[in-house]
């Protein structure tokens, strides 16, 4: 799993079966301290997250995991609001 | 599973219910030196790991669910803290090297 900011949402009329409904969000990968990990990726959202948020994402399989239905083509889902990061 | 040092903690209320009554630690891959090996990631704890461990970190799907009594079930996490690290040794030991290292033993 992995720390993110949500930077912008995607609307794609257009979907594979099984996204139907589903709303994407464009997030920003993050390191503990809040600086960005890499480029941007699309996420689908579980958790009801929206730009600005900062959040924790699933990646790989277990993103779709995450989804009503575990069989779409799917690998990041936004699976939290972060309150705090606590870094040592 | 990959070694791992925790640095810190993610709080979250709102999240999904896999991660309901289970602490998120902050973690940073490292190698058998203690030196960072990579990007830090986020890994649910099962191991009563804090900030300052030293964990080992499993993060393959099926045995994660199987960790979490999970299989067959919709469980969205994959890395997850299995154990606490007391110490890592390297290198190999067969018969020889036991004896080589009995005679330094007896030598101290």
């Amino acid at each position: 799993m992995f720390l993110a900011r949500v930077i912008g949402t995607v609307v794609a009329t257009v979907k594979a079966p099984g996204l139907e409904g589903a709303k994407l969000l464009v997030i920003q990968p993050l390191d503990p301290a809040g600086k960005d990990l890499g480029g941007p990726q699309v996420a689908c959202d579980q958790a009801q997250a929206g730009p600005g948020d900062h959040v924790f994402c699933v990646g790989k399989r277990e993103a779709t995991l995450a989804m009503p239905d575990p069989f779409v083509p799917v690998d990041a889902a936004i699976v939290g609001i972060v309150d705090a990061v606590e870094n040592q | 599973m990959i070694l791992g040092k925790v640095t810190g903690t993610v709080v979250s209320t709102h999240k999904h219910a896999a991660y309901e009554g289970r602490k998120l630690l902050i973690v940073v891959p490292i190698d058998e030196n203690g030196a960072n090996t990579g990007d830090p990631f986020l890994a649910l704890d099962t191991a009563l790991a804090g900030p300052g461990d030293v964990v080992i970190v499993l993060a393959e799907g099926n045995g994660v669910r199987q960790v979490f009594g999970k299989q067959g079930v919709a469980f969205p996490v994959l890395e997850t803290v299995v154990g606490v690290v007391d110490n890592v040794e390297i290198g190999v030991l067969d018969d020889r090297e036991i004896g080589v290292l009995d005679d330094r033993e007896a030598a101290r």
